[in-house]
């Protein structure tokens, strides 16, 4: 069925337009709506889109460092301030994939995908909403949260602090097949010391629950201690009681709930 | 609804009107008759359809066709010069890097958007680039050494 594309100035008129008509999508990659265009999806019946410049814009040289929501992987692998992402942006699948693939689409990517959004979750992200009648902000952690069954919503850009140490950032992603596939389950840490004692960590789990979650028991179980082997320990025996890990093709609920220990230890402890 | 898209299609200026939804796939393989991008998946997993949209690698099962409108498309078929084959395509050829073919279009546009980037590409570097592309036939060694046997060509060609 064909569709109808509407491409908008302003992501003021895109919300809009997407608040009156039930029918209608917002693409901005397309590498999930193409999906499902191809799928033969007929839950909708018009794509809209935006050309407004602001939904594609880097802002990362001050303190607190914003990403339209139509900015790619691409773009976030070609800007040297951005360095601290580039192992995130990387995760999303192949260089194909991330010329097209944006920031704002990842926050809305299904188990097990959702890579970029988990690091965006440890680094504390507030997520701007557009709509017809103004902006307003919220933590991702609650789009995240009600991105299922909460109201139509469209993200115009993702903000968070340009971490002090960039080393303190850290991600990874356990895959089944290399360099690059969908997540048995991805971690992304933000792990300031203070006097060698972790102060104020955020831990971030990916493909651990239906959506990126944060670790708090995790967050709670590294106050104070040391990054060592038995520093982490009780991080590393808290991280299996964390989410509630679908079982999908890639591994069973049984495996990550096992296997995110391990991974976590190694991330915290710099190991290979 | 649909669209007229006019494109530069390897160096030459096409037209072809799409279907509101088209991909751009579809736009080159039926309305415009180049089937050398080839449909696998449909879903952006497989990169068989790989092509280059003003130079930078996409996949065209899931680019919507209007958006080619006013830029420039490289297919396979425009990496060759006349009877000449590109050097990826001889090196692919010389170091039996295709098997069934199928993926072979995907992975050489691929392989094209890393050596335009970085013409002496480590061997990492060129398993990244085409770790969107799936080969159920090569076990992709022979890929991989097609690809840095061409980087050598090239540099001979560069002098």
């Amino acid at each position: 069925m064909p569709l109808e594309v509407r491409t908008t100035a302003t992501l003021a008129e895109a919300a809009s337009l997407l608040q009156s008509e039930r029918a209608a999508r917002f693409m901005a990659g397309g590498t999930l709506m193409m999906r499902a265009v191809n799928e033969g999806d007929v839950s909708f019946s018009t794509i809209v889109r935006t050309s407004d410049p602001a939904f594609v814009r880097v802002r990362a040289a001050g303190g607190r460092i914003e990403l339209g929501a139509g900015v790619t992987m691409a773009q976030v692998l070609a800007s040297r301030e951005l360095a601290f992402l580039h192992p995130a942006a990387r995760a999303v699948g192949g260089p194909a994939v991330r010329t097209m693939a944006t920031v704002g689409g990842n926050l809305f990517a299904a188990h097990p995908y959702g890579d970029f959004a988990t690091a965006l979750l440890a680094l504390d992200a507030r997520v701007q909403l557009a709509s017809g009648f103004g902006a307003r902000e919220v933590p991702l952690e609650d789009l995240l949260r009600g991105r299922e069954r909460g109201p139509r919503q469209l993200v115009a850009a993702v903000s968070f602090e340009r971490p002090a140490d960039p080393a303190a950032f850290r991600f990874r992603k356990m895959t089944r097949t290399h360099p690059k596939g969908p997540a048995v389950l991805t971690i992304a840490a933000w792990l300031p010391t203070s006097g060698g004692r972790v102060s104020g960590a955020r831990v971030a789990f990916g493909a651990m629950a239906p959506f990126p979650i944060r670790a708090r028991a995790v967050e709670r179980a590294l106050e104070g201690r040391l990054l060592s082997a038995e520093g982490v320990a009780p991080a590393v025996a808290a991280a299996a009681r964390e989410g509630d890990p679908p079982t999908d093709p890639i591994a069973s609920a049984w495996y990550r709930q096992r296997v995110v220990g391990v991974v976590l230890r190694r991330l915290l402890l710099g190991e290979l | 609804m649909t669209k007229a898209v006019r494109l530069e299609l390897n160096g030459s200026p096409v037209a072809a009107v799409a279907e509101g939804g088209e991909n751009l796939l579809a736009l080159l393989r039926e309305r415009l008759g180049d089937t050398s991008p080839k449909a696998g998946c449909l879903q952006g997993t497989c990169g068989a359809c790989t092509v280059l949209l003003d130079g930078e690698p996409v996949l065209a099962c899931l680019t919507l066709a209007e958006l080619a409108d006013g830029r420039r498309v490289t297919t396979v078929r425009g990496l060759q010069d006349g009877p000449r084959l590109h050097p990826l395509q001889e090196a692919f050829m010389d170091g039996f890097a295709a098997q069934c073919g199928f993926c072979t279009p995907g992975m050489l546009i691929a392989a094209k958007a890393l050596l335009d980037r970085e013409p002496n590409p480590t061997r990492e570097q060129v398993i990244e680039a085409i770790a969107g592309n799936v080969c159920r036939c090569t076990g992709y060694t022979p890929i991989v050494e097609a690809i840095l046997d061409a980087a050598r060509r090239l540099a001979g060609r560069r002098g």
